[in-house]
């Protein structure tokens, strides 16, 4: 198996033959009327676009090769830091492929999807209770797009108010980079604050940037460094004493679950990325959900409609006159709101804890087991995630991305790198609560043996991976003369 | 222990033993006291698997099911036929619990499978370049708003009032945050009004957004738009229905710059509005300002092709603020769906699909303006959806076809009051000559 998956494989169009079909469909069953009577002869087409003319078992070959060039979750140990890749129950798949949730049409009248509306409505109030949160849109489709709505409704809150001139976001600078990209979608200036020397948010820099042109201060907490900022009560009160809102990046938020709550923390907005924390599958890429909380002065300038309950039914409610309006279609990635759902039903209120002590306490292990073999920048306990700074002894010229590249030879996926960005060759490891101590244990004893390549022989572990489909793809020349779409071959 | 947690009381204690600690509890003390939850979460139970399932089944069993009721609703989200073999290989995990392909050693099957996703797009659109999907159509259209402004460094653009009005709810929202004017231009016999365009158009547009076929159904002069947007400078923007492109130029033929679009109709279960996915096409000359993830051919150390995620220097994790877009995940297993969906279909299915709804729809709209009380609103060409005026108001001619198991068409008296009693009907594949005729007989015998 191993050597096939090592031959190039073919584009799908390079397997296509003219005239082979794998579809059926049933003949025209209405009378059919000549097509230039029924469209203009300049609006036709007159090359059909090339697309694959392949059989159905052609098909399924195909895309089970490519799968099979792939690593996904159940394949292997995905230590990736700051993505949250735990198991994804295969419960909520079978449950999300009912009828009556694929196959429901969103502008279908109120009384005809009550169950979807049901859901969302419950689902809001869930949330809200996990976060301290006084109501949630489920409508973003990413967490990024659940930042971007977060930080519109503090703009339009500010606005009504008649504070527009308050128009910066301070983001520290261990932030992802989407914040301050979503900021600056929303029509925000922004304003960077250093970190301390514990990794938490400098507060002489904070209170020194702040003015009456804040509207907000973004933040993670945990934070990127996956430490908990302690002074969380004393940065709240300068950003509130400012007249700013506070806005928390929940993002991965699996470390706090029936711990403590961005709210009672004094955060006035929360996003969620239900495709870490809550267990739905990540799909190579999205779909994923990013539902945004608020505290109630900011709940009418939710995005519309909201699930209401009234008499008895559930409706759709869009008469919101100071909404921010709409950030996408309809209502959100409904089929993954019933994932997280049906999760959390799993779980309970107690399922919850033990999934955040379960996620810390594996994290921990990793940075304990993992310091005589990396530099730990900051010594001291983590929450769901670790971060190093490269190798504790003489790397050899060796830096972090080939030790992610060697991991890959031993059956891994390999740890985020390079992030976050103020942290000297990171390494930043999650292991999530799914994921068994035999597990960490054998991921420890490879690290360290891979510490031993690099003792004995660097150049392995310089030169890896030696073992998959592809190895070190050249990037600078794929940026260089981009090519991203096949060509027929000019004869 | 709860449900998915894999440790033992047993370990939980030696790990803590080993890291120095005593209790769970003691991992928490970076986190200040007033802060800690003093109690549980106020949630529902937990529930065992098979409870779960009954609940949820009981909650789908809630819902009216387009597989026990005929379809004949569109307004942006179609029931076109899904072939069994798409969710046979979507469910494999290799592809839908992995990450974004950051490791393109261990990710190829995603990335090759993008690379056709992007080929495919362009061959549709006639466009040269794609990017890896957006979260959906409407999204799609307000970030190539964006691009425009940015392309143009101008900062008003012009949308079509024939334009989905959800789309057009979001491009306001983006617009608005980055202090954009948005224009709507009106219409005339159902397609946009040119003359109005004409009018409105000035050296300052950065754009026009139109969608083809409309949101209507019906088909835009694509060709003379783009002319008018050209001789101003001002990008030509089309939103376009995939399906329609087996028969229909394509809009890279007729003058467009950026085409984006919904792409439920390819593969994707309608699942009460999402997750769908937004495509997002342009011409070579706007690739390094595009939004969101693209994939590139390149080689590996031993020379083998291979393919990577590229173009990165445009996107937030690099760029920060100074990002083309902040999109990260996009939908990616709906453009694998639909990947799958145009290679099943190839190009003789695809053509097959929109000749089945274009003769469909226009046999559904001859028997019902058949009909006394209903007359077409537009005479201009469709493609699988159409507008006719109803003697009674269309949410009460709906509640009456519910009771015969149909989904009735889309009222404009909410989004279009100017058009009263506006009935909009599609008609896909799917529906049968038996289900088109039970619908007309149902509509012609209410009073």
């Amino acid at each position: 198996m191993r050597e096939t998956m090592m031959k190039e494989t073919s584009l799908i169009f390079e397997t296509s033959q003219p005239g082979r079909q794998g579809y059926s469909l049933p003949p025209c069953d209405v009378p059919e009327i000549d097509l230039k009577q029924l469209l203009p002869e300049d609006y036709l087409r007159q090359t059909p676009p090339a697309l694959p003319e392949v059989s159905e078992l052609d098909t399924v070959r195909h895309f089970t090769r490519l799968s099979q060039l792939n690593y996904g979750l159940d394949s292997g140990f995905y230590p990736l830091g700051s993505c949250t890749m735990k198991y994804n129950p295969k419960v909520n798949e079978v449950i999300s492929r009912f009828d009556g949730f694929l196959s429901i049409h969103p502008y279908q009248p109120e009384e005809t999807v009550q169950g979807c509306l049901e859901i969302m409505f419950r689902l809001d109030k869930i949330l809200s209770e996990i976060t301290g949160m006084d109501r949630f849109s489920l409508q973003p489709a990413a967490g990024a797009h659940g930042e971007l709505t977060g930080l519109l409704a503090i703009k339009a809150y500010h606005t009504h108010r008649g504070e527009s001139k308050r128009t910066k976001i301070v983001i520290p600078d261990s932030a992802h980079g989407t914040n301050p990209a979503s900021a600056s979608m929303a029509g925000f200036d922004v304003v960077q604050v250093k970190s301390n020397s514990r990794g938490g948010v400098d507060l002489t820099s904070l209170r020194e940037v702040m003015s009456d042109e804040i509207a907000g201060l973004m933040l993670t907490n945990p934070n990127t460094l996956g430490l908990f900022d302690e002074n969380i009560k004393e940065i709240a009160e300068i950003i509130h004493k400012a007249g700013g809102l506070l806005y928390y990046d929940g993002a991965n938020a699996n470390a706090i679950l029936g711990i403590t709550r961005p709210g009672d923390m004094g955060f006035d907005v929360v996003h969620l990325n239900l495709h870490k924390t809550f267990g739905t599958p990540h799909g190579g890429g999205g779909p994923g959900s990013g539902p945004v909380g608020v505290k109630k002065d900011l709940i009418p300038f939710l995005p519309k409609p909201l699930v209401e309950l009234r008499n008895g039914q559930y409706v759709l409610d869009d008469d919101l006159p100071l909404s921010l309006g709409k950030v996408r279609s309809f209502y959100g990635n409904f089929n993954v709101l019933i994932k997280a759902y049906s999760y959390l039903l799993s779980l309970g209120a107690e399922g919850l804890r033990e999934i955040s002590e379960n996620a810390v306490l594996n994290a921990n292990y990793l940075l304990h087991k993992l310091k005589k073999l990396f530099l730990l920048p900051y010594d001291r306990l983590c929450m769901h995630e670790c971060v190093f700074s490269g190798l504790n002894h003489h790397d050899q010229g060796v830096a972090v991305l080939d030790i992610a590249k060697r991991l890959l030879d031993y059956g891994y996926h390999p740890p985020t790198i390079y992030f976050p960005l103020i942290v000297h060759e990171a390494l930043m490891m999650e292991p999530t609560e799914t994921e068994s101590k035999e597990t960490l244990d054998e991921f420890i004893e490879t690290l360290y043996s891979i510490g031993e390549e690099i003792k004995n022989n660097p150049e392995l572990v310089r030169t890896a991976p030696h073992t998959t489909p592809a190895q070190r793809p050249d990037e600078v020349g794929a940026a260089r003369n981009p090519v991203v779409r096949w060509k027929p071959k000019i004869r | 222990m709860s449900r998915y947690i894999a440790n033992t009381v047993n370990q939980q204690n030696k790990m803590l033993q080993e890291i120095g600690l005593n209790t769970l509890e003691d991992l928490f003390i970076d986190i200040p006291k007033e802060v800690r939850l003093k109690q549980n979460l106020e949630l529902p139970k937990a529930l065992a698997e098979m409870e779960l399932v009954d609940h949820l089944k009981s909650l789908s069993r809630k819902n009216w099911s387009l597989e026990e009721n005929a379809c004949f609703l569109g307004a942006g989200v179609y029931d076109h036929f899904i072939p069994s073999v798409i969710d046979t290989l979507i469910s494999r995990q290799e592809f839908y619990t992995a990450y974004t392909p950051y490791q393109p050693e261990i990710s190829q099957g995603t990335l090759q499978a993008i690379f056709e996703f992007q080929t495919m797009m362009c061959e549709l659109t006639g466009m040269d370049v794609a990017n890896a999907s957006m979260y959906d159509g409407a999204s799609a259209l307000a970030e190539a708003m964006l691009m425009a402004c940015q392309a143009t460094k101008r900062q008003e653009i012009l949308v079509a009032r024939t334009v989905h009005p959800e789309s057009r709810e979001v491009i306001r929202t983006y617009a608005a945050a980055r202090g954009i004017t948005m224009r709507e231009i009106g219409y005339s016999n159902g397609s946009l009004d040119l003359k109005e365009l004409e009018s409105h158009i000035t050296s300052t547009t950065a754009a026009i957004l139109v969608q083809n076929p409309n949101f209507f159904g019906t088909i835009e002069s694509l060709r003379e738009i783009g002319e008018m947007a050209h001789s101003n400078k001002a990008l030509f923007i089309v939103s376009a229905d995939p399906i329609s492109l087996g028969i229909l130029k394509s809009p890279g033929e007729l003058g467009a710059d950026i085409v984006v679009g919904e792409g439920q109709s390819l593969g994707n279960p309608l699942s009460f509005g999402g997750p769908h996915l937004g495509f997002f096409c342009a011409t070579q000359k706007l690739l390094r300002k595009m939004p969101g993830r693209i994939v590139g051919e390149t080689k590996d150390k031993n020379g083998k092709r291979c393919f990577t995620l590229t173009i990165q220097a445009r996107e937030q994790h690099i760029r920060r603020e100074k990002a083309t877009s902040n999109i990260c995940s996009n939908h990616a297993l709906n453009a694998l769906t639909a990947t799958i969906y145009l290679t099943i279909l190839g190009k003789q299915g695809l053509q097959e699909v929109a000749y089945l709804c274009l003769q469909k729809a226009h046999y559904t709209l001859k028997q019902i303006e058949s009909l006394k009380g209903f007359s077409p609103l537009f005479t201009a060409p469709f493609f699988k959806e159409f507008v006719v005026t109803t003697p009674i108001s269309p949410e009460e001619l709906n509640r009456k076809l519910l009771a015969a198991k149909i989904i009735g068409g889309y009222s404009l008296n909410k989004t279009y009051p100017e058009l009263k009693n506006g009935w909009m009907i599609a008609v896909t594949e799917k529906r049968t000559k038996e289900e088109i005729d039970s619908l007309v007989q149902r509509v012609g015998g209410i009073r």
